[in-house]
C-alpha cells in the first residue's frame, strides 16, 4: 500500500506506474546525481534493477513490488520496500541497505561483499550464495521467516542470520546449508537435521562476542523493519562455520 | 618401498668445465632446481623444462635433454598414462595442469588453405595501398535510416555502443592472481599502444591500471571477485564468462599461496584463502537468467557493449544463438585449446570441441536466423598465428583473442606449471622476487611487435586475395579450401575441398 510522503526539494516523488524499468532507472539515476537525498516510488509494479550500480547515498522508498535484480552492483544506497521483492536482491552488492519489509525471492545478495540485505518475511533458494568479506567490509543477510535450499552455499565472509518465525509447518531452512563454505558464519534459530548441512559446516558454541553482535544487529533489523522480534534473544541461535578455510586443497596431484 | 615411482621427464646438466660458478642459474631457476655446493649441483626431478636457466648461463654450460630413460613400448598404454596412474595411486587427487590442451587433436586450421588472386582479380599490393583492419565490435542495427534536411544528411537510426578496434586482434582474459601484475601492465600498455584491447579476466582489474580504461574490457565471473560498481564502468565493455576453453562447465580454484597483499585487494578476499569460482554464476540457470545479468551490467554501465564468453562445446549454436537473443553484444567463443592456469588434465584435454568447428557453426547458425548481426563473434582458445587469425576470420569470427600467445611473447616456454606459482619468467607467479623479472615496458614492446608483425601479415594475406579491408575476408569461407579433412567436418565447417 502506498505511504504518504510529502514532496520536498530533497525528497521526491515518482509515480513509477505504466513506466518502463530504463524509463524509471533513468530518472532514479538523474535525481540521485543532482544529490536528491530520498526518492519515493509509488506504484511500482516488477520493474527490475531499481538502485542498480547506483554509487550515491540515496534513500528509496518502493511501495509495490520491485522486480529483479534490485540493487544489483549496488554500492551505497538504502532501498526500503514496503511490500515483497522478487529474486535477485542485492546482486554482487559492494554496500549500503536494503530493507524488504515482505517476503523476497531467491538467489538473494549473490557474491554480495558488503552492506545490509534486511527480509521481514521468508527468502527462497540459494541465498546467500558466495558472499564474502574483506577487511571492514562484511556483507550481512538476516531473515525474518524461512529459507530454501543451498542457504550459503560457498560462503567465503559475511554473515546470513535466519530468525524462523512465523509458524508455518516443516524446517527453518531447506537442504545443503553451507555447501562447499569456506568463510563467514550462519546463524539460524531452530531446528536443522544433520542431512540438511553441507559437508564442510560444523556447528560452533554461541560465544559473547557472537551475542553482543547478534543483539545489536536483531535491534537494527527490528527496528528498520518495523517487526516485533517477539522476545527473540542471541541464546536461541544456532552457529554454523566451516571447519576449513581451505576445502579443496588436497584435491589436486601435480 | 620408494615414495615416488614417476622418473624425471628431464635431464639437467651442467657442463663444469665451462661453468663459471656466477650461481645466475640458481637465482633463475623458480623450481628449485639448482644448488652450489663445491660445484653447480642439479636435481633434475625439479625441472620443467622452462629454459630460464639455460638462456641466463653465460657460457651455455647448461643443457637440458628429455629423459632417455626406455619404457617398453605399448601404443595403447603411452608413457604419460603410466606416469598419471603412478601419480594418482600415490596421492589420491586430480592431476592439474596448465596452458592449453596437449594432446594431438586433428588441428582444423592446419588443415585449411587461403586463396589468392591469380590474372584475374588482380591481387593488391599492401605496402603501396591502404589496407583497412579496423573492427567494431557490437551489435549492428538491422536497417540503417537516413534523414535529410537542408542537404545535410544525419543518421535517424540510434546505433548501439560499439568498442573500436585498429586491429582485429585482442588479448584475452588472463585474471590478476593467475598472472602477475606485470603481466597485466604489460597487456595494458601494448592494448593502449596497438588500439586494441585487454581482457581483466576475472580476478578484478589493479586499481593503477583504471587509467587504461579505453583498452580495457573488464570480465564478470561466477566468482564475482573485485566485481563492484566503479570497475565495471573501468573498461570499455563487460563481459560475463559462463565458460573457458580449457575447462568447460567446471569452476576455478585460485590457491591461497597466490593470494598475497596485492591480489587480495584487488580481488576484495583476504590473504591466503582460496578464490573459488563456483562452476555456474548461481545467479544464471538459464538464458531468461542471463538476459538478466546482460541487463544487470548494462544498466549499471550506462548500456556498455556486455560480451558472453562461453567454451566450445557440442550444442555451441544453440547456445549462441540464446546468448544472442539474450542480448549481448558480444560471444566470445573460447576453444578447447585455450589456456588456462590451472585445469585438471582430464577436462583440458577431453571436454569441449575445437574452436574452427565451432566457429563455423555458430556464424551459419546466426546468419540462418537473419541476426547474425546482432553480436560480434571473438575466436579464441588456439589462435597461433597470422594464418590462423585469418582463417578464423574466414570463418566467420569479427575479431580473435590470443593468450596463450602473447605468454608465448614475454616468454613463456609452455612448461604448463602455471599453476605451481613458480614461474620463473615472473609471468603466472606472485612471487615477488620472480614477478619482478617482467619488465612491462619491454614485455609491452614485445607484444606490440608481435602483434604489428601479425597485422603486416594480415594485410599481405588479404592484398594477396585482392581485397583491401578485413571486413571483405569477414566469414567469406568461399576464399577456404580444405586439405585433408574428412568429408562431414568440411561439409560442417562449410568449405570446398582443394580444387573444388
Amino acid at each position: 500500500m502506498a505511504k504518504s510522503a510529502k514532496q520536498t526539494d530533497n525528497c521526491k516523488i515518482l509515480d513509477a506506474a505504466g513506466l518502463y524499468y530504463r524509463e524509471l532507472n533513468s530518472m532514479i539515476r538523474e535525481l540521485a546525481s543532482n544529490g536528491c537525498a530520498e526518492i519515493v516510488l509509488d506504484g511500482v509494479n516488477g520493474q527490475r534493477y531499481i538502485a542498480d550500480g547506483l554509487r550515491e547515498k540515496v534513500r528509496i522508498v518502493i511501495n509495490g513490488v520491485p522486480g529483479n535484480d534490485l540493487g544489483a552492483f549496488m554500492d551505497g544506497p538504502t532501498v526500503i520496500v514496503n511490500e515483497n521483492a522478487q529474486d535477485g536482491v542485492g546482486n554482487t552488492m559492494n554496500s549500503g541497505k536494503i530493507v524488504v519489509k515482505g517476503h523476497a525471492g531467491d538467489v538473494i545478495g549473490y557474491g554480495m561483499r558488503g552492506g545490509k540485505v534486511f527480509v521481514g518475511g521468508n527468502v527462497g533458494y540459494r541465498v546467500g550464495i558466495h558472499m564474502k568479506s574483506y577487511k571492514d567490509q562484511v556483507p550481512i543477510i538476516v531473515a525474518g521467516g524461512r529459507a530454501g535450499d543451498f542457504f550459503g552455499e560457498y560462503m567465503a565472509g559475511g554473515l546470513l542470520v535466519l530468525l524462523g518465525m512465523g509458524d508455518e509447518p516443516g524446517p527453518v531452512a531447506g537442504s545443503y546449508l553451507g555447501t562447499g563454505m569456506h568463510g563467514g558464519t550462519i546463524y539460524v534459530r531452530g531446528e536443522l537435521k544433520e542431512h540438511q548441512l553441507g559437508r564442510e559446516v560444523r556447528e560452533f558454541p554461541v560465544d559473547d562476542d557472537d551475542r553482543k553482535m547478534l543483539s545489536d544487529l536483531l535491534a537494527e533489523f527490528a527496528s528498520d523493519t518495523e517487526m516485533d522480534l517477539g522476545g527473540i534473544a542471541p541464546e536461541d541461535f544456532k552457529k554454523l562455520e566451516p571447519f576449513s578455510h581451505r576445502p579443496y586443497g588436497n584435491l589436486y596431484v601435480y | 618401498m620408494p615414495g615416488n615411482l614417476v622418473t624425471s621427464e628431464f635431464l639437467v646438466n651442467v657442463d663444469h668445465e665451462r661453468c663459471r660458478r656466477c650461481k645466475r642459474c640458481i637465482l633463475n631457476c623458480g623450481f628449485g632446481v639448482f644448488d652450489f655446493q663445491s660445484m653447480t649441483t642439479a636435481d633434475s626431478s625439479k625441472c620443467v623444462a622452462c629454459h630460464r636457466c639455460a638462456i641466463f648461463c653465460p657460457e651455455e654450460a647448461i643443457t637440458i635433454v628429455r629423459n632417455p630413460l626406455a619404457f617398453r613400448e605399448h601404443s595403447s598404454w603411452d608413457v604419460d598414462k603410466r606416469k598419471a596412474i603412478w601419480k594418482q595411486a600415490q596421492t589420491p587427487g586430480m592431476i592439474l595442469t596448465g596452458m592449453g590442451n596437449d594432446l594431438p587433436w586433428l588441428n582444423v586450421f592446419d588443415h585449411l588453405l587461403i586463396d589468392a588472386c591469380q590474372v584475374t582479380n588482380p591481387s593488391i599490393d599492401p605496402l603501396r595501398e591502404p589496407m583497412e583492419l579496423r573492427t567494431y565490435l557490437g551489435r549492428k542495427p538491422d536497417s540503417l535510416k537516413v534523414e535529410r534536411s537542408n542537404g545535410e544528411f544525419r543518421l535517424e537510426t540510434k546505433v548501439a555502443n560499439n568498442i573500436k578496434l585498429d586491429i582485429p586482434i585482442m588479448f584475452s582474459g588472463m585474471s590478476y592472481g593467475s598472472v602477475s601484475l606485470n603481466t597485466h601492465r604489460a597487456l595494458a600498455i601494448a592494448a593502449e599502444k596497438l588500439g586494441t584491447v585487454m581482457n581483466t579476466g576475472e580476478g578484478g582489474l589493479h586499481r593503477e591500471l583504471y587509467p587504461y580504461k579505453d583498452h580495457i574490457i573488464v570480465q564478470c565471473a561466477s566468482g564475482r571477485f573485485g566485481v563492484h560498481s566503479e570497475y565495471l564502468n573501468a573498461g570499455v565493455a563487460v563481459e560475463i564468462k559462463v565458460g573457458q576453453g580449457a575447462k568447460p562447465g567446471i569452476g576455478g580454484h585460485l590457491p591461497g599461496e597466490k593470494i598475497g597483499v596485492e591480489v587480495s585487494g584487488t580481488r576484495m578476499i583476504p590473504e591466503g584463502t582460496d578464490a573459488l569460482s563456483p562452476a555456474p554464476h548461481h545467479d544464471i540457470y538459464s538464458i531468461e537468467d542471463l538476459r538478466q545479468l546482460i541487463y544487470a551490467l548494462k544498466e549499471a554501465t550506462g548500456y556498455k557493449p556486455v560480451s558472453v564468453k562461453i567454451a566450445t562445446v557440442h550444442n555451441v549454436a544453440a547456445i549462441a544463438s540464446g546468448i544472442a537473443r539474450a542480448g549481448a553484444d558480444i560471444i566470445y567463443l573460447d576453444g578447447f585449446r585455450g589456456g588456462t592456469g590451472a585445469s585438471p588434465a582430464v577436462i583440458r584435454d577431453h571436454v569441449g570441441i575445437p574452436l574452427e568447428i565451432a566457429l563455423a557453426v555458430v556464424d551459419q547458425q546466426l546468419r540462418s536466423e537473419g541476426i547474425r548481426n546482432w553480436v560480434s563473434i571473438i575466436a579464441a582458445g588456439g589462435i597461433r598465428s597470422s594464418a590462423d587469425v585469418a582463417k578464423a576470420i574466414a570463418l566467420g569470427a569479427d575479431a580473435v583473442g590470443i593468450g596463450t600467445a602473447a605468454l608465448i611473447a614475454l616468454g613463456c616456454r609452455l612448461c604448463q606449471k602455471c599453476y605451481t606459482g613458480n614461474c620463473s619468467w615472473g609471468i603466472a607467479t606472485q612471487r615477488p622476487e620472480l614477478t619482478g623479472r617482467l619488465d612491462p615496458d619491454w614485455g609491452a614492446e614485445r607484444l606490440v611487435n608481435l602483434v604489428n608483425s601479425w597485422s603486416l601479415e594480415l594485410k599481405e594475406i588479404l592484398g594477396a586475395l585482392g581485397v583491401n579491408a578485413i571486413e571483405s575476408l569477414r566469414g567469406n569461407r568461399e576464399r577456404l579450401r580444405s586439405l585433408g579433412l574428412d568429408a562431414s567436418t568440411t561439409e560442417i565447417i562449410g568449405v570446398k575441398p582443394a580444387g573444388r
